[in-house]
This record gives C-alpha cells, sequence and structure tokens, in this order.
C-alpha cells in the first residue's frame, strides 16, 4: 500500500518568499511508530526549510537503511530523494555533490547507519568537508531490526531488547566530528523544535560540512526506564549551550540580548546565528574550547545541545578541489570532448 | 654455419624492481617499433616496490604475432636472484647477455647457448661518479650493447632518449655515452650481429603503442565523464592516473583555469561507488575502476545501481586469486562475479576490449550504454592489456558525435508530457528519468530498490515487484542489439569446428589460427565483444558441431556464462583454459585444440 496524502490547500494557508506553503514541504504519511522521535525532527526539517524559503527541487534529501533513513519519504515530496544501502549516505551524497555544487544536500542517517556500519564513510565525509546538512538522528539502537544496541548506546544503559546494561563505551559522534575536523558541529533533541529548527537553517547555510547528532528517542525498543536515550532521561540531563535563533541574511536582528551573553555568528551566506550563550566561558568558533566544553559534559553525564562548534572559515570540498562554478551535470560535448584534434597529437605521441 | 633469425625473437630483461630499468627497457621496445617492426613487450612483476625481480620480456615479430611466446632467445640476466633459473629459459641456439665485471660462476655455465660478457659495472663506475646514475646508466649500457649486436639502428634509439629527456636536456649526454659504451663494447668484442637482428620494416604503419589503462582513462574524458571515484588497486591504478593526466591538459576551464571534472580518490571501493552512483544519479557522467577484490566490495552497491536503475561505469582491470602475490599477474577471473555481481536477479553489460583501441572507444562507449539504458555496464580489460604497452590502430574520434544521455526529460517535458519514473512509455523496457533540480514542482521521485511502482511510489506487493524485474528484462532484451557486436575471422562459416575468444585472449588466439592455417587446418573463429550476447553469438555457436572456448581462468567462466545464458549443450563447448598468471601463449592453445 502507498501513503499518499490528499492534497488539500487551504487558500489562506501562509506563503514563503519563493511562493510555497508549509504543506508543499510536507511528504507522504509515516509510517514509523507513533511517537518516534524521528517523526519530529522530519518536522523541524519541514519548519526549517519552509522557514528558508528553499526551491524544493533545489534539495536533494539522501539517505542509508534503517527507521531513521525511511524519513526522507515523510519530508519534502516535491524534492529528490534517495534511500540508498545501509552505511553508504555518505558516499553517494558526496558523488551527488560532485555532479552539482548548486543544490542543498540533506542526508539523513540513523546511529547504525554511521556509527557502526557506516562509519568509515561517516569520517571520510567529514574530512572532506563535503557540503551537506548530515542529521544522525539516534536513538542508541537499531529500530529497524527490532532494538539492538548500536554503538552509541551509552555505557551501562540498558535497551527493551538487550535487557542487560550495555558493557561498552558508546560512540560519541560529536566529539568524533570534532576530532576529524568537522566545520560545523551540533547536538540536538528531536524534542527541542525551537533549538532545532534553527541548527537546520544555520546547517544549511553552512559552506561544507554541517554536522547534527539528534537524539531521537525509540519509543519501541529504547524509551523505558534504564535507557540513556529516553525522553526522560534526556529531559533530565539536556545541557544547552545556548538559545538559538537563524536570521536570514535580509532580514534585520530584532532579537536583543544581555551583552557578553550572547554572540553573533555570521554566516557564509551572510545570514546569522545568534546564539544566546548559557556558559560565558565557551566560544563556538574556538575548536579548542568548545572540544574541552565537549569533553567536561561528556565526563559528568550532561548531554550537552546546541552549536558546539563551528569554523567560519569552512572551505567545501568543491573549493578544495577548485572544481569550476558551473555544475558538472550541466557541462556537454563542448567542455568535455577535446576533440578529434587533439586525439591526433595524442596519437603521434604514441608513435 | 647459422643463419640469421630476422625479426622473430623474444628478448627476455631480467632486472630487480625498483632499480630504473623500465624505462631503459621501454626504450629498447619502442626503437624496435619505431624500426616498423610489430612488438610486444610484457612486464611480469611481483607485488612489491624495491627489490624484487621483474621481467620485461619483449617479443619481436615481423608477422605481427603478439601473443607471449615461451622460450627466450636472448636473455639480458641482471639479476642475479634468478640468474640460474633464467638461464634455464633460454632456447638452445640462444645467448646469455650478463655482466661480465665479475667472473661468471660456473652454475651458470651451460651447454647449447651463447654467453656474451658486457661488464657493465665496471664500466659505469668507471664513468659516472653517483651510485644512483651508475645503476640507471648500467641499464643503458646493455641497451647500447643490444643495439650492436642485433644490428639495430643507434639514431632510432638516440632520438627516442632525446624526446624522453627533452625536459632534462642535461640527462641526454650522459645517456648517449652510456649507450655508446655498451655498443662499441659488444662491437670491439663480438661478431656483430648475433643469430638474432632486427631490420628495418615497415608493418607499423600507423599504429600506436599505448597502454589499456591509459587509453580507458582518456576514453573517459573523450566519453565526457566528470567524476571519478576510486581506490588504489593493482592492476587498475594507472586508469585513474591517465584519467587524472589527461584531465589537467585537457578539462581546465580556459577562462578561470578551474577543473572541468572532480576526482575523488575514496576511502575504499565502497565508497568509490557510492559516490559514481550518486553521482550518476544526480545527472553526471561518473566512473570507477578496480579489480576483482574492489568489484568484490562494490557488489551490494551494484546491486542498487541495477535495481534504482541508475548508470554507472566500472572498469574491472582483471587480475589473478585473492591477498598478494598472483594479483600483479594476469587472467580474466572475474567474468561470472563481474556478470552477476550483487544479490537478487541481477545481470550486468560487460564490454571486452582487446586493443587500446577498442579500451579507448568502449569506454566512451560504456556511458552511453549506461546512460542509456541506466544500468551499471563493466569494462572488463585485465592486467595484459591494461599494464602492457601493446601495438594498436591508432585512437579514433568523430567530432560530429554526441553523447546520448538516455532518457532524460527536461523542465519543457515535465510541463507537457507524463512523467512515471517507471513507466515503459517505449516499450523497450527503459523508462524516463529526471535530474534532481530540474523542474520546481514536477519531476521529482523517491529513488529506492525494488520496492516501487512505476510511479516510485513505494510498494512490497508482489506482482508490483514482478512488473518490475519483468520490465528490467525487456531492457536487457533491447541491450543486445546495442552493445558491440562479435567480430569475425571469416567472410562464411566453413568449419565445423569453430573458437570463441574475448579480450587479451585474441592475441594467442589469432596466432595459433594463422599457425594452424599454415598447416592446412582451418577454424572459424568469433571474438565476442560484449555480454549480453547479441544474436551473432548464438548464431555462431549453433551453427558449429564443437566451439573451444579459449579465455584465462580455471573455471571456464565464460563457457559457463555462454551455457546458462544461450542454453548451449555443455558438451558441445570445448574449455581452452590457461591460468598460471601468465598472458596465453598460441603453443598452449596449438596443444588443446589438436588433442
Ligand atoms: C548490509 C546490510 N546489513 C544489515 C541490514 C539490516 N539493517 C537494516 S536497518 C539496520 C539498523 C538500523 O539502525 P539505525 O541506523 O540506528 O536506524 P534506526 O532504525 O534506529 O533509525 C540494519 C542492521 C541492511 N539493511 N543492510
Ligand atoms: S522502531 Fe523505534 S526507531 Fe523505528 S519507528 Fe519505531 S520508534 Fe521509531
Ligand atoms: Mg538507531
Amino acid at each position: 500500500m502507498t501513503y499518499i496524502k490528499p492534497i488539500f490547500r487551504h487558500p489562506l494557508l501562509p506563503k514563503n518568499k519563493v511562493g510555497f506553503t508549509k504543506k508543499d514541504y510536507e511528504g507522504a504519511i509515516s509510517t514509523l511508530c507513533a511517537g518516534c522521535g524521528h517523526d519530529s525532527i522530519s518536522a523541524a526539517i519541514i519548519q526549517a526549510c519552509f522557514e528558508m524559503s528553499v526551491e524544493p527541487h533545489k534539495l536533494a534529501k539522501i539517505s542509508g537503511i534503517g527507521c531513521s533513513s525511511k524519513t526522507p519519504t515523510y519530508f519534502l515530496g516535491n524534492s529528490h530523494g534517495f534511500n540508498s544501502v545501509h552505511g553508504r549516505m555518505p558516499s553517494v551524497t558526496t558523488g551527488a555533490n560532485m555532479a552539482n555544487r548548486d543544490l542543498i544536500y540533506l542526508g539523513v542517517s540513523g546511529d547504525g547507519d554511521t556509527a557502526s556500519i557506516g562509519m568509515g564513510q561517516f569520517v571520510h565525509a567529514v574530512r572532506r568537508n563535503v557540503n551537506m546538512v548530515y542529521i544522525v538522528m539516534n536513538n542508541g539502537c537499531y529500530g529497524l531490526t527490532k532494538g539492538q544496541d548500536s554503538a552509541t548506546a551509552d555505557f551501562g544503559s540498558i535497551s527493551k531488547a538487550s535487557k542487560t546494561p550495555s558493557p561498552f563505551q558508546g560512540i560519541d559522534l560529536v566529539g568524533l566530528a570534532m576530532e576529524m575536523g568537522a566545520t560545523f558541529v551540533a547536538r540536538s533533541f528531536s524534542g527541542d523544535k525551537s533549538q532545532l529548527v534553527p541548527l537546520i537553517k544555520a546547517g544549511m547555510s553552512h559552506p561544507g560540512f554541517a554536522f547534527i547528532d539528534c537524539i531521537s528517542p525509540c519509543v519501541t525498543f529504547n524509551n523505558n526506564k534504564g535507557s540513556t536515550k529516553s525522553y526522560s532521561y534526556v529531559r533530565a540531563h539536556n545541557e544547552a549551550t545556548s538559545l538559538l535563533d537563524f536570521v536570514p541574511e535580509e532580514k534585520e536582528i530584532t532579537m536583543e540580548y544581555e551583552e557578553g551573553a550572547s554572540k553573533e555568528v555570521v554566516l557564509h551566506d551572510g545570514s546569522v546565528l545568534l546564539l544566546k550563550k548559557l556558559a560565558p566561558e565557551w566560544d563556538p568558533s574556538d575548536r579548542l574550547s568548545a572540544f574541552s566544553k565537549v569533553q567536561e559534559a561528556k565526563a559528568s553525564g550532561e548531554i550537552l545541545t546546541g552549536l558546539l562548534y563551528i569554523d567560519l572559515e569552512s572551505k567545501e570540498l568543491h573549493d578544495l578541489f577548485g572544481t569550476t562554478d558551473t555544475p558538472l551535470n550541466t557541462l556537454r560535448e563542448k567542455e568535455l570532448c577535446p576533440g578529434s584534434e587533439a586525439l591526433e597529437v595524442i596519437n603521434a605521441g604514441r608513435r | 654455419m647459422n643463419t640469421k633469425t630476422i625479426n622473430d625473437m623474444v628478448i627476455r630483461f631480467a632486472n630487480v624492481n625498483g632499480s630504473g630499468s623500465a624505462s631503459a627497457n621501454d626504450m629498447f621496445a619502442k626503437s624496435v617499433f619505431r624500426m616498423g617492426i610489430p612488438v610486444s613487450p610484457k612486464n611480469i612483476f611481483p607485488s612489491n616496490i624495491q627489490g624484487l625481480p621483474t621481467w620485461f620480456d619483449v617479443r619481436i615479430s615481423e608477422k605481427g604475432y603478439l601473443g607471449r611466446r615461451e622460450g627466450i632467445d636472448v636473455l639480458v640476466a641482471v639479476n642475479p636472484a634468478t640468474m640460474k633459473k633464467d638461464i634455464e629459459s633460454v632456447l638452445p641456439g640462444g645467448y646469455l647477455i650478463y655482466d661480465s665485471s665479475k667472473v661468471l660462476h660456473e652454475d651458470y655455465i651451460r651447454e647449447g647457448i651463447h654467453y656474451i660478457g658486457i661488464p657493465m659495472m665496471a664500466m659505469v663506475m668507471e664513468h659516472y661518479s653517483v651510485p644512483r646514475l651508475q645503476q640507471l646508466f648500467k641499464n643503458m649500457v646493455y641497451v647500447g650493447a643490444l643495439i650492436a649486436l642485433l644490428d639495430m639502428e643507434m639514431e632510432v634509439t638516440r632520438n627516442i632518449v632525446k624526446e624522453t629527456f627533452a625536459k632534462k636536456e642535461k640527462l641526454v649526454p650522459p645517456n648517449f655515452q652510456a649507450l655508446d659504451l655498451g655498443y662499441n663494447y659488444a662491437k670491439e668484442n663480438y661478431d656483430c650481429p648475433i643469430n638474432f637482428c632486427v631490420k628495418r620494416a615497415d608493418k607499423i604503419g600507423n599504429k600506436i603503442m599505448m597502454e589499456g589503462n591509459a587509453a580507458i582513462g582518456l576514453g573517459a574524458v573523450y566519453g565526457g565523464a566528470t567524476v571519478m571515484a576510486w581506490y588504489p588497486i593493482t592492476p587498475s591504478t594507472s586508469v585513474a592516473k591517465a584519467f587524472e593526466t589527461y584531465c589537467k591538459k585537457l578539462r581546465i576551464d580556459p577562462q578561470t583555469g578551474k577543473k572541468n571534472y572532480a576526482f575523488v580518490q575514496s576511502e575504499d571501493e565502497l565508497a568509490a561507488i557510492g559516490m559514481v552512483i550518486g553521482a550518476a544519479w544526480n545527472g553526471a557522467r561518473a566512473f570507477t575502476a578496480t579489480s576483482g577484490p574492489g568489484v568484490s566490495l562494490m557488489s551490494e552497491f551494484i546491486g542498487l545501481a541495477y535495481f534504482a536503475e541508475i548508470p554507472a561505469v566500472i572498469v574491472n582491470v582483471q587480475r589473478g586469486g585473492p591477498s598478494t602475490g598472483m594479483p600483479t599477474r594476469t587472467q580474466q577471473p572475474d567474468i561470472l562475479s563481474s556478470a552477476y555481481a550483487s544479490h537478487g536477479d541481477t545481470k550486468h553489460m560487460l564490454l571486452f576490449p582487446s586493443t587500446p583501441a577498442e579500451c579507448f572507444e568502449f569506454t566512451a562507449q560504456a556511458f552511453d550504454l549506461a546512460d542509456y539504458f541506466q544500468t551499471p555496464v563493466f569494462i572488463m580489460s585485465d592486467l595484459d592489456l591494461g599494464m602492457n604497452e601493446h601495438l594498436s590502430p591508432p585512437l579514433k574520434w568523430d567530432d560530429s558525435r554526441k553523447y546520448n544521455l538516455g532518457k532524460v526529460m527536461s523542465a519543457e517535458d515535465l510541463e507537457t508530457k507524463e512523467f512515471g519514473r517507471y513507466l515503459d512509455v517505449d516499450g523497450d523496457g527503459v523508462c524516463y528519468r529526471t535530474i534532481p533540480g530540474t523542474h520546481p514542482t514536477k519531476g521529482s521521485f523517491f529513488t529506492r530498490g525494488t520496492s516501487r511502482d512505476e510511479y516510485a511510489q513505494y510498494s512490497e506487493n508482489g506482482q508490483v515487484y514482478v512488473n518490475v524485474v519483468n520490465r528490467i528484462s525487456k531492457k536487457w532484451q533491447t541491450a543486445k542489439s546495442h552493445v558491440p557486436a562479435p567480430e569475425f575471422y571469416q567472410k562464411e562459416n566453413e568449419s565445423k569446428q569453430g573458437i570463441v575468444f574475448f579480450g587479451t585472449t585474441t592475441y594467442a588466439a589469432l596466432e595459433a589460427m594463422d599457425i594452424l592455417e599454415g598447416h592446412g587446418r582451418k577454424w572459424d573463429a568469433m571474438r565476442v565483444r560484449a555480454f549480453p550476447f547479441n544474436q551473432e553469438v548464438a548464431d555462431f555457436i549453433a551453427s558449429h558441431e564443437k566451439v573451444f572456448v579459449i579465455e584465462q581462468n580455471k573455471d571456464a567462466q565464460f563457457r559457463s556464462l555462454l551455457i546458462n545464458e544461450l542454453e548451449v549443450n555443455p558438451k558441445k563447448l570445448e574449455p581452452v583454459l590457461v591460468y598460471d598468471g601468465k598472458p596465453i601463449t598460441a603453443t598452449a592453445i596449438i596443444d588443446k585444440l589438436m588433442n
């Protein structure tokens, strides 16, 4: 059976700058479990794209395999999407990005998809600074294969499927991304839309790899007592680093914060991320300070959320390669084929 | 008393790898080529960078036999470690050229061959002071000696030296000097020419010498590839190298100096093929080059591309077995694993080039086929073709040629026509696709594996799946008349028995046929150039009582593919197999055919 929503547009639905209503950014009806954190993240993506006035065809959504990787069907129905293979979303997105540097690439993955089978591709996409937003819907388990512990399950955390405390240290994807030199690192929570939406928007404005590790409880297999990825646990331990507001380039900044406690991060495309910092000694554009803050929080069992690090000098892969500004997928014989004369010269050199 | 053998010999250079011998050996082979005589050099090398034995066999054949031949006529033995075995490979009446700076140990003395000592090391020590240069010039000394001994034209080699060092002119005079040292010593101390000599001929025409891998890299440039993703693996690495080198020359935007290509060395083969698929999905021509182990790693993705119907060009430069050792030897061992790569009911197009000219042409064509049929296409080369220089017709390009990007809908098409990603509108099994970014509200779809209907909507309905795979089979049928047709070597079938071969096996097979024809035995022959097999392939097999299938692997994989795909009675297909890692010889084929 297919899940297509009836098309019904309220004539009075507000339109964004490019003439689309929020409905235009929705997808098919979700088939995930009711209450699954992943659906909230889909909603945040819809909200962010609507508010950012993204033209739907100028965005490509790509995923691996898992409950999380199914979500691209449930948002941005007017965008091209690609449900690839387990753990390999980064390479598919890298290739797609090489073909056309002008689109926004939204990669969606799970913690199994990223931290286990796809770990290799993940760190290399970070290292290459592929221009994309990379969201991990992190529930500490393999939802789609019925709840086995994933590599991000915290030490001692107990899931419904395993019933015993995890004997291994959980992989901290945020710390790992920073270690690999990621140029935009954030952590958020599916239940905190007010933080997640501006983060997604900022990620789309960032020229390079924008990583968002989003804790997203699996209500069916890992939302129990003893799990560190449950709604209640995350709510109790969430330590937001800042309150966020994303201001597009052409808008005036109206929000006001106390001096010293706020920071404006001017993104590459001119838009501004306003951070109301909750920890005054911390500077998200300073890698060392960000790194130590993340480590400290980890040691004390806090879940640090917000924009944790941003490199304002980020150069994305095309700039590192020196590729032409024109999308490669639009080049044809004229630009690509050197012709018979050049071939004769090559032949002559081989005689 | 001996009559001289002209333009028909095998010269073996037994070297240590990393000693700089390759460049001198290449210059020797090129000198023969420039003198108008067909030549086929083959490098036999270890999986190592320095210090292990390598052999470089140069076959010279005025008749144009370019396959490998057993038996060495002239051995240049400069590797003490393998000397004993090397000497055994010299045919009776043959020659051993050795470094006589030290006395030759009596173990190395053998009846029935000639010994020619050249004090190579002593001479270079006398004339050059830097040890590294001594080593390099020692190689040029034996080339100089060979020029005298075989009665070749010094001027030809000197010109090659000049071209080689055009950018390092300082190196020309000492190279000339080294050539002269060897040349003069041989002239003064031995009867020149020896019983083998190389005489100018006119058998080359407009042919070129090129490595298959270089031709593939260049074919990808001409074929419009803009994204290459790859992971280093012998013997395919030089495809990537060639693509990048030619791109740097031919693909730089004249206005901005920026690159009209992306060249990504990926973290492994899984990522390489993932990038290719992502790029092709997004409308760029993309390819990867790898060998058997890489294809194994790519398998899952190849299946996805097949079912999601995404173009991908995969160059498989085949080599022997897993791990190390055999991998620097040649074979054709991936026929079945490439044809049926991945899970589910998959089948892939294979192209079998046998010359650099075909490597070039088939690569360019592979992009058209992949785009048109929206499926992976393999170019099945091998180490022998890829890494050795081969005599080849020149590369050709017709400037009026247009890329066939297949059925891609534009924004205007989407305004006027119905779009269903997997609708078989034209009845040939090939559907229309859209590229992301084309139209603001029309033509977007969700790409996934098998579970989707004609409008790309998710479905787990069995009948929907059956429809998908049946339509893909139709595409496969259509492809049969689009892939390169086989080549035949007779106007009409004449014999009851036929022979079939493909790729590099062609060289030895043609030589075997020629020799047998000289003995009054003529076989009809067919060189297959692609899978799916065209109708002509089926017809050829049907019209012969027995068909010998010659290939370079143990399990007769090509024969299995014929049996499986054409439903041929296995009894009818006789395998002729060589799988010791060395290019197949005509002798091996004749032995099997005559028994
Ligand atoms: C190569 C391969 N191995 C195993 C699987 C089975 N599999 C499907 S989803 C999944 C785990 C998904 O976990 P995660 O990425 O965390 O996503 P979630 O379902 O938790 O959102 C696995 C192991 C597969 N699809 N492919
Ligand atoms: S199994 Fe877990 S992750 Fe999957 S849909 Fe249900 S709640 Fe979400
Ligand atoms: Mg998970």
